[in-house]
């Protein structure tokens, strides 16, 4: 290569490191490639070169112009690099900061376990059945066998509205969500499976009992279905709601007006840590029986055709049980600190396939 | 019910221990409260002799002791005062645990005398405050014996419950037949022989109210020494916490235990005139046993002499009859009487009573003549005296029922196999007489204590249904209820855990849908609402008829008769109403931002409303990207769109007008409509006075969902996906209108003013202020040509863009802004 095009290289080699910036880079490009650019006069002026001379020269010079060409890009790409480095250097941020902030939202720990209810029961082939807080006094006690001296009418224990109803019968707040088994066997035929969730009240109002809680009450009638189904039934339930598949779970002689025979049912515990399971203590958790005849008639059910069973138990008290829940009346309060401790996440419902 | 074992057993001869007793009482039904067992912390305590008691020999308090313990002679050291030779004491063994101390004893040796054991104090033995020395015993009592059962502590109290359908366990001897028909050994008989009569009772019975009043026996015995009753009949009284008060109302007390049989006795000397008629109360005031003056009234059954009213008939005696010291002639009342009257009477003048408690459940209506007769015996026995003939008024009512049992029943109903002989035997057990037997069935007599068994109370049958069905369904319960007590009985005895547990049999190898429809929408209301930021809260259906008066109407209809506060006696308008509260609670505790959530009834007179209603109150977050910022109703509405679309419910169709319920600000809340009628929801600030009133700080928004005003969603496939090939265009516009156009108005006509061509229509701003004048407002709105056959041309989207201005216009009076 002659001097002229090696000074030329050098020049423009110079030139290109000292560009600090695109700008500078530019003008080193059109400088020497551009228009009127060093090289291309060089190129321009190779015509009049002679003929011997010119294939050397114009190769020497093609030479040079990839060479030139190939450095001024790598000089375009180490400033773009540098560029776009101190860019992302001044975008720098504080990744501690907080994000915006998002509240959750919760489900009350009685929704969930109703959820839970839900899936365990409709599993056994139950559905659910649902009835009015305001009920009459027939389908709350009547109908169910409790006559209308019976103790759990009086005032301590039943809320009354005033007057009565289109059949002459005193308004109540349902004491329990039996009233709804009187709805489902006189409204539907049998067989039939239900549980009944719901609001229910008593006039009472301590540190375990509130004027307002909630029941789920189950009702199932068949052509056969024995006291062995209620028991199974009702272990097949407790084992899978509290997780325990060796739970134990006892069966005593009770009385209920609705059933007969009766009984109630504990589940084995520790009474000094509250762990359900082992222990030996007994803790008792719900009432059950077969559905007595007299109710079963009042609905207009001949009990020589069909027989089942009905239990009822407290959704709180599972619920504590089940959580270690301590204290009751928290439940009603709305303290935004208790649901956010005890509240379940909307997106994770009872699912029995995802585990409850 | 409480009574000692020794008790049980003067009815119970069995050899069972006291865990089986109790284990099997909880088994069949009689479930046990409790069990206090003073002895058995003292078993290891026996009755020693201080054969010498002399000064310790390097301690001037102290004592050194040779004590005879039956079982040798050892050496006691003993710092009690009155330690002294000769005297009869309770000694402790080494390895025994003192209760009074807390320390198990050990041989040991004080100062240079050995002590192998303890002489007690009551204290040391739990048994009092007694500790001046040592116990001082009598010197008869037998060394070498156990000290509790020589003391008679060692006779454990057992506490059972008793459903309210076996009155018959209200008595030992119920509860003796019924752990005798378990198996746990046999009743003794009870069959006390008559005390002839000597004179002709001077006192006579008459019953006016045989419908309270069946039937009474009563008797007199006179010359009859009153007193202190001996001492087995206290403890026996004591054990189970009853006062000793005289030898003949001790007796009546104890028979109202032993048989369940309750008593009553008038000193014969103060009853005026010759009859004692059970008759309807009359207003009059009388002073009862416990002191208190009661007014009997007409629905009440009175025990009258011709002074007046001497007793509330089965619940309490009167002060005025009652026997003393000074009774030398008693009259003793043995009465049936109607469970629900007595239920009634102790119920309005709340007395609660032993005698009512076994009443109210029906007493044995067989037993009054034996009754009579063992309490004739026991007071000539205690008291002396000569017994009168038996008098009486009324009639033995016919108590006489048959049940049936086919043996197959225990299997089909009971869930459990169990042999026909063996069912046979547990009902004889049970007083059940066998009067008929094929290999199929039995057919016992009830025993007149059980008339919980075979009762043909009356139906209450529905009214709506088809004479014919509630007829045979009426037959249907004849034949089945007996046959159920039975079952009931023979499984009562085996224990349930006896019967085997089976799962319940598949209706469908994959059962079906658990939810209705309306409640899977529920679910997804609540899911939804929570996953929008809201806390799900559970509050009171009931609520302060003021607060209430704020939300809506408070009709006395929904008023509580009987509240169990003054602030809880009305039924909420809405779920928003007991929300606001919680807000308000919750502001109070230091958490003015909270965002609740509750999906419940909302009451009105005809009936009940499910309503999914929220509350924000406060502000969100405040944060350094994003500024807190007050919740405002349009934060309501946005939880209300959310909701609704999350139901199926399209947003399109909807109209919102300013006509929200009063406890909203009129200006900033609306109702949401689908058609012309159906509200399906509210929203909006909550009224300042509202807020003033629940002195709730605000800002606070809410709404309402009606969920039961929502449609089921169509089951049905979806069509085919709108995906037109070509690229949308985008406009937008500037709309002046006067301030009064809602916005919904201009989107509406222009999304409909080409509505094959227009997609979509979104208002970007809303500008009030000097630059479109008084009176006015800008709204800046964009709008999405779809075409669908080519691309559109600038002539086409200019005269579609016409047609939006134009419809607008029409539809609005908004011009384009200049």
């Amino acid at each position: 290569m002659n001097d002229d095009l090696l000074a030329l290289k050098a020049d423009t080699d110079a030139a290109l490191a000292a560009a600090e910036d695109l700008r500078a880079w530019d003008a080193v490009r059109v400088g020497v490639l551009g228009k009127n650019g060093t090289l291309t006069q060089q190129l321009k002026e190779l015509g009049k070169v002679s003929p011997e001379q010119r294939r050397e020269r114009g190769a020497a010079l093609n030479r040079l112009k990839d060479e030139l060409a190939s450095a001024i890009d790598a000089r375009r790409a180490a400033l773009e690099a540098a560029a776009l480095d101190a860019q992302l250097a001044a975008e720098r941020m504080d990744v501690t900061l907080p994000p915006r902030p998002v509240v959750p939202g919760l489900v009350h720990p009685i929704s969930r376990t109703i959820e839970e209810m839900a899936a365990i029961f409709g599993a056994m082939g139950f559905g659910i059945a649902e009835g009015p807080d305001v009920e009459d006094d027939w389908r709350n006690f009547g109908a169910l066998n409790i006559p209308a001296h019976h103790s759990a009418r009086e005032d301590m224990d039943t809320f009354y509205l005033p007057g009565t109803d289109a059949q002459g019968r005193r308004r109540v707040l349902r004491t329990h969500t039996s009233p709804v088994q009187v709805r489902t066997m006189t409204s539907q035929e049998p067989p039939l499976r239900v549980i009944v969730p719901g609001r229910t009240y008593r006039a009472d109002h301590d540190a375990t009992h509130s004027p307002m809680f909630h029941q789920v009450e189950g009702l199932a009638i068949d052509r056969n279905l024995t006291l062995g189904h209620l028991k199974g039934c009702l272990i097949d339930f407790l084992r899978a709601f509290f997780g325990i598949s060796n739970l134990p779970v006892r069966f005593r002689s009770s009385y209920f007006p609705f059933t007969e025979p009766s009984m109630e049912v504990d589940i084995g515990w520790n009474r000094k840590t509250g762990e359900l399971g082992g222990g030996g203590d007994w803790l008792e958790i719900l009432g059950s029986g077969m559905v007595h005849a007299k109710v079963l008639a009042n609905c207009g059910i001949d009990p020589r055709e069909w027989q089942g069973f009905a239990f009822g138990m407290g959704i709180e008290r599972v619920t504590m049980l089940k959580h270690g829940i301590p204290d009751l009346r928290p439940f009603y309060e709305s303290d935004i600190r208790w649901l956010r401790h005890y509240g379940f996440n909307p997106l994770a419902p009872a699912m029995l396939h995802e585990g409850l | 019910m409480k009574f000692s074992l020794s008790w049980l057993k003067t009815h119970l001869d069995t050899d069972a221990s006291l865990q089986t007793i109790t284990d099997t009482l909880t088994t069949i039904g009689l479930e046990l409260e409790g069990v206090e067992d003073r002895g058995a912390a003292l078993a290891a305590f026996r009755v020693a002799h201080v054969v010498e008691a002399v000064q310790h020999p390097n301690a001037d308090r102290l004592r050194a002791c040779k004590v005879d313990t039956g079982n040798g002679i050892v050496s006691v050291v003993c710092g009690a005062p009155n330690a002294r030779t000769g005297m009869k004491a309770v000694f402790a063994p080494p390895g025994s645990f003192i209760p009074g101390t807390g320390i198990t004893l050990k041989v040991g040796e004080i100062r240079g005398v050995q002590s192998a054991g303890m002489l007690l104090s009551a204290r040391e033995m739990g048994l009092g405050n007694d500790h001046d020395g040592i116990v001082d015993l009598p010197a008869d009592a037998p060394v070498g014996v156990s000290y509790p059962a020589w003391a008679g502590l060692d006779d454990p109290i057992i506490d059972i419950s008793v459903t309210p359908n076996r009155g018959d366990a209200l008595a030992v001897r119920g509860v003796a037949r019924d752990l005798a028909a378990a198996g746990l050994g046999t009743l003794k008989p009870f069959a006390p022989t008559p005390v002839p009569a000597a004179f002709p009772s001077p006192l006579q019975w008459a019953i006016t109210m045989r419908e309270a009043c069946p039937w009474v026996l009563g008797r007199t015995v006179r010359g009859v020494r009153n007193g202190a009753s001996p001492q087995w009949l206290q403890d026996r009284l004591l054990s189970i916490g009853l006062r000793p008060i005289n030898a003949l109302v001790d007796i009546t007390n104890f028979f109202t235990i032993d048989l369940g049989r309750p008593l009553h006795v008038f000193d014969a000397g103060k009853v005026t005139g010759s009859t004692l008629t059970f008759r309807p109360g009359a207003g009059e005031t009388f002073r009862a046993l416990n002191g208190k003056d009661y007014t009997a009234r007409p629905q009440d059954c009175v025990i009258a002499d011709a002074a007046g009213v001497q007793s509330l008939a089965g619940v309490i005696g009167g002060e005025a009859t009652g026997c003393d010291e000074a009774t030398t002639s008693v009259f003793i009342e043995c009465a049936l009487f109607d469970p629900v009257h007595v239920a009634l009477t102790g119920r309005h003048h709340q007395i609660i009573s032993d005698a009512r408690q076994r009443f109210e459940r029906g007493i044995d209506p067989a037993l009054l003549p034996d009754a009579v007769e063992a309490a004739t015996r026991l007071i000539q026995e205690l008291c002396g005296g000569e017994a009168s003939e038996v008098v009486s008024a009324g009639a033995q009512p016919a108590w006489r029922r048959r049940a049936s049992l086919r043996f197959a029943r225990l299997r089909d109903f009971g869930g459990l196999d169990v042999p026909a002989d063996a069912a046979v035997g547990t009902l004889e057990r049970l007083g059940f007489r066998c009067v008929e037997r094929s290999p199929v069935s039995v057919t016992v007599e009830v025993p007149s204590w059980r008339n919980d068994v075979a009762a043909a109370s009356p139906l209450e049958p529905a009214d709506t249904l088809p004479p014919e069905r509630m007829r045979k369904a009426a037959e249907g319960r004849n034949a089945i209820e007996p046959e159920a007590d039975l079952v009931e009985e023979v499984l009562r005895m085996r224990g349930l855990d006896a019967v085997p547990p089976v799962s319940m049999p598949a209706i469908a190898p994959v059962p079906p849908p658990t939810l209705t429809p309306r409640q899977a929408r529920s679910a997804l209301a609540r899911r939804t609402l929570a996953a929008q930021g809201l806390a799900e809260c559970v509050t009171f259906s009931f609520m302060a008829g003021s607060d209430a008066a704020l939300f809506g109407d408070t009709p006395d209809a929904l008023r509580l008769s009987n509240p169990i506060a003054a602030d809880l006696d009305q039924m909420r308008p809405t779920p928003v109403a007991t929300l606001a509260r919680a807000a308000q609670r919750n502001a109070t505790r230091g958490w003015p931002d909270v965002s609740l959530f509750e999906i419940g009834p909302a009451y009105r007179p005809d009936g009940q409303l499910l309503v999914a209603a929220g509350l924000r109150a406060g502000s969100t977050p405040r944060n350094w990207a994003v500024a807190a910022v007050d919740f405002g109703a349009m934060d309501a509405k946005a939880d209300v769109w959310a909701l609704l679309t999350a139901l199926g419910v399209p947003l399109d169709a909807l109209t919102t007008t300013p006509d929200a319920p009063g406890f909203y600000h009129p200006g900033r809340s609306g109702t949401v409509r689908q058609g012309p009628k159906t509200v399906l929801a509210t929203f909006g600030a909550l009224h300042p006075r509202v807020l003033a009133a629940l002195d709730l700080a605000g800002p606070a928004v809410a709404f309402e969902v009606y969920l039961d005003a929502i449609q089921d969603p169509k089951r049905r496939r979806k069509s085919a996906p709108d995906l037109p090939a070509f690229q949308p265009v985008r406009r937008d516009f500037a709309f002046v209108a006067a301030s009064s156009v809602p916005a919904e108005a201009v989107l509406k006509a222009a999304r409909g003013a080409e509505r094959s061509l227009i997609t979509g229509v979104s208002l970007f701003d809303v500008y009030e202020g000097n630059k479109v004048g008084p009176g006015l407002k800008s709204l800046a709105i964009e709008v999405v040509f779809q075409p669908r056959e080519h691309t559109l041309t600038d002539a086409e989207i200019e005269a579609a863009c016409a047609k939006v201005v134009a419809a607008v216009a029409k539809a609005t009076g908004a011009t384009l802004r200049g």
